[in-house]
């Protein structure tokens, strides 16, 4: 069991205030994943969970257990860091192995965990070896092999694959979400990476500025963000906003009119909004089709486009100077300066008002 | 003395750089090398070469400045006298304890002070330079002021706080000779290993000492199984380097006891000196001078054996 509560945790360094109030729920055997941009503070309310950072106010309880003021060994987390932090002078084996004799083991248990460990992780024949004549990936295992033989009731990591070249990283990422499997541990994992945070995650917290933004499974937040925010995080390419104004409103959809002039009608929420009333629209680039320029209001230019061979994203940019981002298939042809239409998939677009909090849809209000 | 800093500069740094692989110039660009670096090499080898044959010259020659004229060759004899001498003995063994005894408050302290001064606290700038600064001193100078205004038995420092506290002041010099000099050269030398520990110290990864703690390390078991280790190559630089300075020590032994009582302060350093110019016998200081090196040599060839190859290991 490990259901870690956090309730209103604050942190300041000096007169900075880097966490502002944070309350999250995590559950037994979740994978949840801090993500956010840099200087959000998301590394630091996992230190502050570790027990590494000293809280300057509220309460952080483990199995309703309160571990706020304990010192991080006795908090039963393991933590892997970004850097590993593998003791240098020892090898594999006693990396792993140091937690346990600190803590007293016998040796039969300590050996056996170890060599536990080191199947799981697939170290064994690098037992005897010094960190340094390791490689990036396999320090990454070890550092993870001295958090399984703890078997700590949450594992932390802290970005730990951004040390990592691109094909480590997705292979590591795979077996990060098999060992969550094989483990059924509790994981808490703070990444800049949003698709790391897509997926791997049971839950993402996406936190902005010391607050937490929004909570939800991946695709709770990719396909319902709560605002302007958390819409742009998430998604690569990234979603491209369309700043308007509401020009009619009836009860379950409200017309924008973009600043290129071309007018959308939107299912949308209307109670908040007014006759105009300052608006933004969101739309993924999988929710925009190109069209000929005479099939639609909404026409621009094209500006580079990206060939990735499955896709090819096109930027484009409209008549009204907006940039947007559009998805295409990979065989798609265009050439820069070609004149497009556009046409926005209005079921899938995002509406956002102007303090950048959603404007929710009607059908999901029903629901 | 000279040719054992030289031996040992001259070994570790690795052979001339070579950094040009381009197949076609590698030959030319290494000739030119050589040529660049021959005039260094030739002005070193002379400094070296010419003294040593000289002085291997008159360690085998009778070469007494008293006697002159007197200049026949007498063989093997020189060395035979200086090392069955009884000083041959008392400045060995005095030797060794010198470089042992500074090396080991020097290493001890040296960690525990830059472990103290690594911590944040008021002031630290300032006390950091008050720490270095006696390196900045002259041994001579250094000598003296130990000499007169601490170890003094009437007007010393160490005195007064003797006799505040009603006790007979002690006469450091006569009583414990050998444990004064200790105590003004390891005072000369421990800015030394505090500033390659202090420096080594800020690199000590954070990261690391956090994974420590989180699995379970005290302090005790941070400073054992991290902190040490890290310094490991620091103090093994500290001790490499004050053996070579240390093992010919003169300056502190010249101004404060003069070799004395006795033998009791003489290392081989001294020995030499008082050979050639307080008996004049310049062959018997040469040949002193020759099982210095000798000496001199085996200690820096293990300790390039044991230090150097950690050195040279990548981390």
């Amino acid at each position: 069991m490990a259901n870690l509560t956090i309730k209103n945790l604050k942190k300041s360094f000096g007169d900075i205030e880097i966490l502002k109030g944070i309350n999250l729920e995590i559950k037994d055997n979740e994978f949840v994943v801090f993500v956010g941009p840099s200087g959000c503070g998301k590394s630091t309310l996992l230190r502050s969970i570790a027990g590494l950072e000293e809280v300057t106010s509220g309460h952080i309880m483990l199995d309703h257990k309160e571990i706020t003021d304990l010192a991080p060994a006795k908090r039963d987390l393991a933590m892997v860091f970004q850097s590993y932090a593998l003791y240098p002078h020892m090898s594999v084996r006693k990396n792993m192995s140091f937690a346990l004799e600190l803590a007293k083991e016998t040796k039969d248990v300590i050996g056996k965990k170890v060599a536990e460990a080191a199947r799981i992780l697939e170290l064994e024949p690098l037992l005897e070896r010094k960190p340094k004549e390791l490689s990036g990936g396999q320090r990454q295992r070890v550092a993870i092999g001295r958090a399984i033989v703890r078997q700590p009731k949450v594992f932390l990591f802290d970005e730990p694959l951004s040390n990592l070249d691109a094909a480590l990283r997705v292979q590591m990422r795979l077996e990060l979400a098999r060992l969550h499997h094989d483990l059924n541990a509790t994981m808490i994992y703070v990444t800049h990476d949003q698709v790391e945070a897509m997926t791997l995650a049971d839950k993402v917290v996406v936190l902005n500025q010391g607050r937490i933004e929004q909570v939800g499974t991946p695709l709770e937040l990719y396909r319902n963000p709560a605002n302007r925010f958390v819409a742009g995080f998430l998604g690569m390419p990234k979603m491209s906003f369309l700043p308007g104004k509401v020009t009619a409103i009836d009860a379950s959809s409200v017309t924008v009119e973009l600043t290129s002039g071309a007018s959308v009608n939107l299912p949308a929420a209307s109670e908040h909004l007014r006759k105009g009333s300052a608006v933004t629209v969101g739309v993924r680039p999988e929710n925009i089709d190109v069209v000929e320029p005479s099939e639609s209001s909404l026409t621009g230019y094209m500006d580079i486009a990206e060939s990735l061979g499955s896709d090819t994203y096109c930027y484009v940019k409209t008549d009204g100077q907006e940039t947007l981002t559009v998805r295409m298939p990979g065989n798609f042809a265009c050439n820069y300066g070609d004149r497009i239409g556009l046409r926005l998939h209005v079921d899938e677009c995002h509406l956002f008002d102007e303090q950048g909090n959603a404007v929710q849809k009607p059908s999901r209000m029903a629901a | 003395m000279k040719t054992t800093t030289l031996n040992v500069g001259s070994a570790s740094p690795a052979a001339e750089p070579q950094q040009d692989s381009r197949k076609g110039g590698k030959r030319k660009t290494s000739r030119i090398n050589r040529f660049m670096v021959s005039p260094s090499v030739l002005v070193l080898a002379l400094w070296m070469v010419i003294p040593l044959s000289m002085t291997i010259y008159f360690s085998l020659i009778r070469y007494n400045l008293l006697y002159p004229g007197d200049n026949e060759f007498v063989g093997l004899e020189n060395f035979r006298f200086f090392v069955t001498d009884f000083g041959f003995m008392a400045g060995m063994s005095n030797t060794l304890m010198l470089v042992g005894a500074v090396l080991l408050i020097t290493v001890v302290l040296g960690v525990l002070i830059s472990l103290l001064i690594n911590q944040a606290f008021w002031g630290q700038g300032i006390v950091r330079i008050l720490l270095i600064s006696p390196f900045f001193i002259m041994p001579t100078v250094n000598a003296l002021i130990w000499k007169n205004l601490l170890l003094h038995p009437v007007s010393g420092v160490f005195a007064a706080i003797w006799k505040f506290f009603g006790a007979t002041p002690i006469d450091w010099f006569s009583e414990f000779p050998l444990f004064s000099i200790i105590m003004i050269v390891s005072w000369q030398w421990l800015p030394f290993a505090i500033l390659l520990l202090m420096t080594a110290l800020q690199s000590l990864d954070q990261e690391q000492q956090e994974a420590a703690r989180l699995d379970g390390a005290g302090p005790w078991a941070l400073f054992f199984h991290l902190t040490l280790p890290h310094l490991a190559r620091p103090i093994a630089v500290v001790v490499m380097i004050e053996t070579i300075f240390l093992l010919s020590i003169f300056a502190e032994i010249f101004t404060t006891t003069g070799g004395g009582p006795g033998y009791e302060t003489t290392n081989l350093a001294y020995l030499i000196y008082s050979q050639a110019l307080l008996q004049f016998d310049v062959g018997l200081a040469s040949a002193g001078g020759l099982i210095a090196v000798v000496l001199a040599n085996i200690a820096a060839f293990f300790l390039v054996r044991l230090i150097g190859k950690s050195l040279t290991e990548k981390q």
